[in-house]
């Protein structure tokens, strides 16, 4: 029973069995006034295009992120209510699929695309296959 | 061979998963959906992504959109993700007409920026721009109108539980449903910064 009781202490952690708070409208008001901020910041910045393309790039992907934090957390509550250590390892799995499928994507297609005779050299060459 | 005792291993996993009640149970499982259609979504956006800039000499997304009226759906989105917000908040205390009265406001702005959706790929189609035009427009399409028909469904579930609540008023399984919808709708308004920023900021940048 002794043995059972300490692994059953550490698997306890993933469960986290404290009873759901109740989301607050302090909450949701944080969430909400700070998404409306960073969404307008966002389109201000764009509007009022100040920087380079790649440095603007880089501002709103900061932002977008900022925004997704901020609601994951405000809104969809990833850190109170409900076996939150659960929803966070799932989320973080999905995060690790989402990196290697964009990520890889792009990176490939781009490599491929870099690859690509342009135009007037792949009819020439078509045109010399032709001929032989 | 390493664990002399497999049967308390498995003692302990059922005592685990017996811990868990049936709300929290069920909320688990739909975050995990919430997640797998989130790896759905993040395939169209690699298809973006890749299709982004074979126009075909078609209109480029700079020439395509107005920024303002995307501003517009974001900001009627947001708010709509707020109330909903709300919506969670009456039912926790059991105020069935607050609840009714907050999932209203969601649907009519859910509603409202649907229309603004479907009216901006009217005006592409009526101009010639459809998904037939284009990669980039086809990648652009799939990828909006994809988030479009899950507002649609979000929709058509919420005029579902506004009736569902009329009807039974806030028990736990109702109550159950409401967390799952916020869920729902919370996780829709998050595919969005995504689409705002990477569709529409993205693809206005000079």
């Amino acid at each position: 029973m002794n043995v059972s009781n300490n692994k059953h202490e550490h698997l306890d952690v993933l469960v986290s069995s404290h009873q759901p708070e109740p989301s607050t409208l302090k909450n949701y008001i944080i969430g909400f006034t700070s998404s409306v901020i960073l969404t307008m910041f966002a389109y201000l910045a764009v509007t009022h295009q100040f920087a380079g393309k790649w440095v603007m790039i880089i501002i709103l992907a900061i932002l977008a992120m900022t925004q997704f934090i901020i609601q994951l957390i405000y809104f969809l509550h990833i850190n109170q209510e409900f076996a939150p250590r659960l929803k966070l390892i799932v989320l973080l799995s999905m995060l690790t699929v989402v990196v290697i499928l964009v990520g890889g994507s792009i990176w490939i297609m781009n490599n491929l695309n870099g690859r690509m005779m342009d135009t007037k050299a792949m009819e020439q060459y078509m045109n010399s296959q032709n001929s032989l | 061979m390493s664990n002399p005792m497999p049967g308390v291993e498995i003692a302990n996993t059922n005592k685990l998963i017996a811990k868990y009640d049936n709300e929290t149970k069920t909320i688990f499982g739909f975050w995990v959906y919430i997640m797998t259609d989130c790896v759905l979504f993040a395939s169209l956006f690699a298809v973006f992504a890749v299709l982004r800039n074979n126009t075909f000499g078609g209109p480029s997304g700079a020439q395509l959109f107005s920024l303002p009226y995307v501003l517009a759906e974001t900001l009627v989105l947001l708010s709509s993700s707020f109330s909903c917000g709300l919506a969670v908040l009456s039912a926790q205390k059991r105020h069935k007409n607050h609840v009714i009265f907050w999932f209203l406001i969601t649907f009519i702005l859910g509603a409202i920026f649907l229309t603004l959706e479907l009216n901006e790929f009217h005006k592409f189609i009526a101009m010639g721009d459809s998904w037939r035009r284009s990669g980039f427009l086809s990648s652009y399409f799939t990828l909006v109108a994809t988030h479009g028909l899950h507002i649609t469904i979000g929709l058509i579930w919420m005029a579902v539980m506004i009736g569902y609540i009329i009807k039974r008023g806030i028990t736990d399984g109702v109550l159950k449903r409401i967390r799952l919808i916020s869920l729902f709708w919370h996780f829709l308004d998050v595919v969005w910064i995504f689409i705002f920023t990477i569709v529409y900021l993205f693809g206005v940048l000079k």
